[in-house]
C-alpha cells in the first residue's frame, strides 16, 4: 500500500514538473517591455475608467475568480472555527491581567488608529492605488490586535464583539454574490460590471461596480481574519484542559 | 543605460537577500525565533514584489507574511508550551 502511494506520489510529481517546465518555456523574456495579456488588461481597464489595472483583473474582467477565492478563505475560516472551538473536556479560565512595559503601550496605542485608518483607506482607494479589499482588510483585522499587545485580552475582547464579525463575514460574502446576480437581473452576465456608471477617471466613485467589490470583499477579509485570531487567542490564552485541576 | 543597470542590481540584491532570509528561517529550528525571521523574510518578500512592480502583491504579502503568519504561529507555539507545561503539573 505504502509503496503504490509513492509511486503515486512520484507520478504525480513527475507530471507537474514536466508540465510547468513546458509552462515556463514558453513565457515572455523576465524584464520584457511588452507583454501581450498585460495590453490588453491595461486596455479594457482604461475603458471601464478603473486607475487601478489590477483592481480591474481583480473585480471585473476576472471578478468570478475573486468569488472563488473570497469562497476559499471564508470555508478555510470556518474550518479553523469549527477545529478550535472549545470541546466537551475543556474550560475557560479568565487570563490574568498583564504587565505591559509602557513604551509598548504608548506605541501599540499609538500605531492602531494609525493602521485602521490605513486599511480603510487601502479598501477605500483600491481602483485608484495598489491594494484593495483583501490588503486592505488583513490590515485593519491586525491593527484592532494592537490592543492585545497594548493592553490585554479582556480589552479586546470588549472592542471586538465575535458574533459581530462572524455574522459580517457571512453577510460580505453574500453582499459579493447579490452583486453579481444583480447584473444577471439587469440582463447581462453574472458579476458582469454594467451596472453602475463608470464615473470620471481616478476619482473614488469611478470604476462601476468596482469600489462596491472591493468593499465586499475588504469586510469579509477583516471579519474573517478577527474570526481567525480570536480562535487562535482564545485557544492560546483562554480554554484550557479539564483534568488539569 | 546607467539606469538599467542599477534596477537590475537591485532586483539581484533583493532576490539575494530573499534567499538568505529563508534559508535562515529554515536553518533556525525554535518556533518561536522562526516566526521572526519568517515575519523578515516577509517583509524582504514584499520589497522584491515592489522591485518587480508588483505593489498589490507586496502589500498582501506585506500584510499575510509578515503580520499575520507569524502572529499564528507564535499563538499555537504557546498553546503547546502552555499544555506540555500543565501535564507536568499533573505528574
Amino acid at each position: 500500500m505504502n509503496r503504490l502511494r509513492l509511486w503515486l506520489l512520484a507520478l504525480g510529481g513527475a507530471g507537474l514538473a514536466a508540465l510547468l517546465v513546458a509552462a515556463c518555456l514558453d513565457l515572455p523574456g523576465f524584464g520584457g517591455r511588452r507583454h501581450p495579456y498585460g495590453d490588453r488588461a491595461v486596455h479594457a481597464s482604461l475603458a471601464r475608467h478603473t486607475a487601478n489595472t489590477i483592481a480591474s483583473v481583480n473585480f471585473d474582467q476576472r471578478a468570478y475568480d475573486t468569488l472563488g477565492e473570497m469562497s476559499i478563505l471564508f470555508a478555510a475560516v470556518l474550518g479553523c472555527a469549527v477545529l478550535l472551538r472549545q470541546a466537551r473536556d475543556e474550560h475557560r479560565a479568565r487570563p490574568r491581567p498583564a504587565e505591559v512595559a509602557r513604551p509598548v503601550r504608548r506605541y501599540a496605542l499609538l500605531a492602531l488608529p494609525v493602521a485602521l485608518v490605513t486599511g480603510l483607506y487601502v479598501i477605500a482607494h483600491g481602483q485608484l492605488s495598489p491594494g484593495g479589499g483583501f490588503q486592505g482588510g488583513v490590515v485593519a483585522a491586525t491593527a484592532l490586535h494592537l490592543l492585545y499587545l497594548g493592553a490585554d485580552y479582556s480589552a479586546l475582547e470588549r472592542v471586538r464583539p465575535l458574533g459581530v464579525h462572524e455574522i459580517s463575514d457571512a453577510v460580505a460574502v453574500c453582499a459579493y454574490v447579490v452583486l453579481g446576480l444583480a447584473s444577471v437581473l439587469a440582463g447581462t452576465a453574472f458579476l458582469a460590471n454594467t451596472l453602475l456608471p463608470y464615473g470620471t477617471f481616478n476619482t473614488l466613485s469611478s470604476g462601476g461596480s468596482v469600489p462596491l467589490l472591493n468593499a465586499a470583499v475588504g469586510m469579509e477579509v477583516a471579519s474573517a481574519v478577527v474570526v481567525l485570531l480570536a480562535h487562535f487567542i482564545d485557544q492560546a490564552v483562554e480554554i484550557e484542559e479539564e483534568h488539569r485541576s | 543605460m546607467g539606469g538599467g543597470d542599477v534596477y537590475d542590481a537591485v532586483i539581484v540584491v533583493a532576490l539575494l537577500l530573499v534567499a538568505a532570509s529563508a534559508t535562515a528561517a529554515v536553518v533556525q529550528r525554535d518556533p518561536a525565533r522562526q516566526a521572526l525571521v519568517l515575519s523578515f523574510s516577509g517583509v524582504v518578500l514584499a520589497t522584491l514584489f515592489t522591485v518587480l512592480q508588483a505593489p498589490d502583491v507586496g502589500l498582501s504579502q506585506l500584510a499575510v507574511g509578515s503580520a499575520l503568519t507569524p502572529l499564528l504561529i507564535m499563538l499555537s507555539v504557546r498553546k503547546i508550551r502552555r499544555r506540555g507545561r500543565s501535564k507536568e503539573d499533573t505528574r
